[in-house]
């Protein structure tokens, strides 16, 4: 057992309201520079959608994540002998026409306009070459299912569906869809840092945070194509690739990342969970149907004193092995298994996770409205309104089981406390529902606690990151007494 | 000992391979420790896919190809003129030789209409960037001409050349052989050095950080802020 400690997140999206507050959180606090106006570290899609970059989930279009081949785990981008001749084209590369070209308006032409008959307006001007443009593409041209004809039906996701399903979920007047909130998900298996020929990336050692070191990328650009969830961004201006940093300046003083802490629907939670490391490219070799299970079986319960000694000869400092213990995350992932990961099929162990919303929890049959039928409690489950086929090729690499049981265990606690506190449903259907979706009616309350009344710190379980300690063991912290914070002490140039 | 050549071909050929060299080793270590960052290929990729690939691709094929082709024949000089001891081994090394070379001309052409016409790419292109690019072109073009007019080059790098660079190498330079050159020869000589002189303020920096760990490396890359004998 090789322990080591991972800051992870679940994203509850029942909860999202989808209001764009995290990506503007994070857009004003990193990505608002020349080169970056394009990135959105954080972004929330529409589902069903293309999402953004469009498509992105197409891997046979751009060759994200890792495969198994012939027995062994390995790039579907890049093998290393290819990177040596595919580094001076990338094919699987997007371009920026894949994102959309940022832009501002022309807003001095309504101060400078000459005197004339028309009003003066604000023509968009491009944020690249600061020429006019036509406006294509945006982030989130597919909002609320905006031009669902060319969006919401070109969604992977839809792969698998019956015509009905598919017609199902873009019926007049019963359309339905659901937000899904994105950031990188600093991965145990990350494809971007297997496949930067610099090594360049890494992941911190301490808290798995996947981070790109500046200094030494050389802007080969194999991370963007490697990356299945198209969370590495190239600055094209810099010539350096970028990505979400989880805030670490931030989580390194105590402070949720900038996304978590703004986030209106308080669909977010952090925390640590301790994982054995020494099987991770093991358990991602597993066939397609295993993945859930095996990345749980990778978390370790951190209330093991077996777990906790080997996590105490790891080195893990004792707060973080007791941050673990009160993790959020780790009650969401594997004790409740309500949160689960997204495109598992990718392999590279994503470590944020999703609870699958319920809503809307209206049926498709009949007049919309859901009939209590006494005999199967959960049947509005399978006939929902979204597929539980377009939820699991999203969170179950297309087995419908997880997102099921998910659904069903929430459903359950809803009705649960339903009978607690409305009483308008009998605690005995309640309770055999509770039974049914194998859940205790302590867990009930506890999942309906940290799902509802969760404070600021019961979302946020950020473990001292002893990053001092750190600092003064490599350098002399009175020395660099001014040099604290993040970033370089000079502007990044770019290069000739 | 050198003072039998004419002044200018002393200056060319002895004194400014020197500087070029020294001033490349200096600019690009310096560089390198005092701003990392900058050491980029700059691709522009990202902005402009379709020319990219069809300028790009052939120009570095070609030119990797043509640097090997001289290192080599720097550095084995005999294996080569044995190679060429045979007529057709000979053709068979001119005409591969030629060919790469007119497909770092095509490729190199086409990255510079590419970056005269795509008005993204222009945004990150500067003054230094069309400098190194008309360079590379004048070497280019001037090392295609070399290879039709002054066949067999393969056979008189060896011969004259690589014994040219060597005494360079060993600080008793000779310039025996290089000051009966024709001039486009001598260009091109010249030229190479040029290159190599402007290269620690350039883009071409990148050629020195193409990955080389990777293909040895494990493929996750940790990194610990704690030393490493706490963690196992
Ligand atoms: S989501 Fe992408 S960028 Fe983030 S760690 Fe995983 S592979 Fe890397
Ligand atoms: S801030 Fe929260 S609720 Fe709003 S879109 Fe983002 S994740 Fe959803």
């Amino acid at each position: 057992m090789n322990v080591r400690s991972q800051v992870s997140m679940v994203f509850h999206l029942d909860k999202c309201i989808g209001c764009h507050t995290c990506s503007i959180a994070c857009k004003n606090l990193w990505t608002d520079r020349r080169g970056t106006e394009y990135m959105w570290w954080n972004n929330v899609e529409t589902k069903p959608g293309t999402g953004f970059p469009t498509k992105w989930e197409d891997q046979e279009k751009y060759h994200g994540g890792w495969e198994v081949k012939n027995g062994k785990l390995q790039l579907k981008s890049t093998s290393k002998a290819q990177t040596i001749f595919n580094i001076y084209h990338n094919p699987s590369m997007p371009t920026m026409d894949d994102y959309y070209e940022p832009w501002t308006y022309d807003y001095q032409h309504l101060f400078n306009a000459p005197e004339g008959t028309d009003q003066p307006t604000a023509r968009p001007i491009s944020m690249v070459t600061g020429e006019l443009i036509q406006i294509e593409a945006g982030p989130n041209w597919d909002d609320d299912l905006g031009g669902s004809p060319v969006y919401a039906e070109n969604d992977p996701n839809l792969k698998g569906l019956t015509p009905d399903q598919r017609a199902q979920l873009v019926a007049v007047e019963r359309l339905v869809f659901f937000y899904f909130p994105r950031i990188c998900n600093h991965c145990l298996n990350p494809a971007c840092v297997a496949s930067c020929p610099s090594g360049a990336l890494y992941k911190r050692g301490e808290d798995g945070i996947v981070l790109v070191d500046q200094k030494r990328c050389r802007g080969w650009r194999m991370c963007v194509a490697a990356c299945p969830y198209k969370k590495m961004f190239y600055n094209w201006n810099t010539g350096k690739s970028e990505k979400c940093i989880l805030c670490y300046p931030r989580l390194e003083t105590g402070q949720a990342p900038a996304c978590f802490h703004s986030c209106v629907g308080r669909i977010r939670y952090l925390g640590v969970m301790l994982y054995d490391a020494s099987k991770i490219e093991e358990m991602a070799s597993l066939p397609d149907e295993d993945l859930v299970e095996a990345q749980r079986s990778l978390v370790l319960d951190p209330n093991d004193p077996e777990v906790v000694a080997a996590a105490r000869k790891s080195g893990i400092h004792e707060s973080v092995i007791e941050s673990a213990q009160r993790s959020p995350v780790y009650q969401f992932v594997k004790v409740w298994k309500i949160a689960l990961p997204p495109h598992i099929e990718y392999r590279t162990m994503p470590m944020l996770f999703y609870v699958p919303p319920m809503s809307p929890v209206m049926s498709n049959v009949a007049d919309g409205t859901i009939h209590h039928v006494s005999d199967n409690l959960f049947h509005d489950i399978d006939e929902s309104r979204v597929p539980l086929k377009f939820l699991a090729n999203l969170f179950g690499a297309g087995h419908e089981e997880f997102v099921r049981y998910a659904l069903r265990k929430q459903k359950a606690v809803r009705w649960y406390r339903r009978a607690v506190t409305v009483g308008d449903v009998e605690m005995a259907t309640a309770e055999r529902m509770l039974r049914e979706a194998d859940c205790s009616p302590e867990q009930a309350e506890a999942i309906y606690r940290l799902t509802s009344l969760c404070t600021f710190d019961d979302r946020f379980v950020i473990p001292p990151m002893h990053r001092e300690e750190a600092i003064q063991m490599m350098e002399d912290p009175l020395e660099h007494k001014q040099g604290v914070g993040f970033g370089f002490l000079s502007g990044p140039r770019r290069g000739m | 000992m050198t003072s039998a050549f004419p002044f200018h071909n002393q200056l060319c050929f002895i004194v400014f391979p020197y500087v070029a060299v020294l001033t490349f080793l200096l600019g690009t270590i310096l560089r390198y420790r005092k701003d990392p960052f900058t050491y980029s290929s700059l691709s522009s990729q990202f902005l402009e896919n379709r020319k990219h690939f069809w300028g790009l691709v052939p120009f570095h094929y070609g030119i990797v190809a043509v640097l090997v082709g001289h290192i080599v024949a720097f550095l084995l000089p005999r294996q080569i003129l044995e190679w060429d001891s045979q007529p057709l081994r000979l053709y068979i090394l001119e005409i591969s030789a030629l060919i790469f070379g007119l497909l770092t001309v095509v490729g190199l052409v086409g990255a510079i209409a590419r970056r005269l016409t795509v008005s993204k790419v222009r945004v990150v292109t500067n003054g230094f960037d069309w400098f190194v690019l008309s360079l590379l072109l004048v070497q280019t073009i001037s090392g295609v001409y070399v290879a039709i007019f002054h066949p067999w080059g393969s056979a008189w790098f060896a011969a004259a050349i690589s014994p040219y660079l060597w005494s360079l190498a060993r600080f008793n330079p000779d310039l025996g052989y290089v000051s009966m050159m024709p001039l486009g020869v001598q260009l091109h000589i010249l030229m190479a050095f040029v290159i190599i002189f402007v290269t620690p303020f350039t883009r071409l920096v990148h050629v020195l950080v193409a990955p080389n760990p990777y293909l040895w490396r494990r493929r996750q890359v940790v990194r610990w802020y704690r030393s490493q004998k706490e963690a196992s």
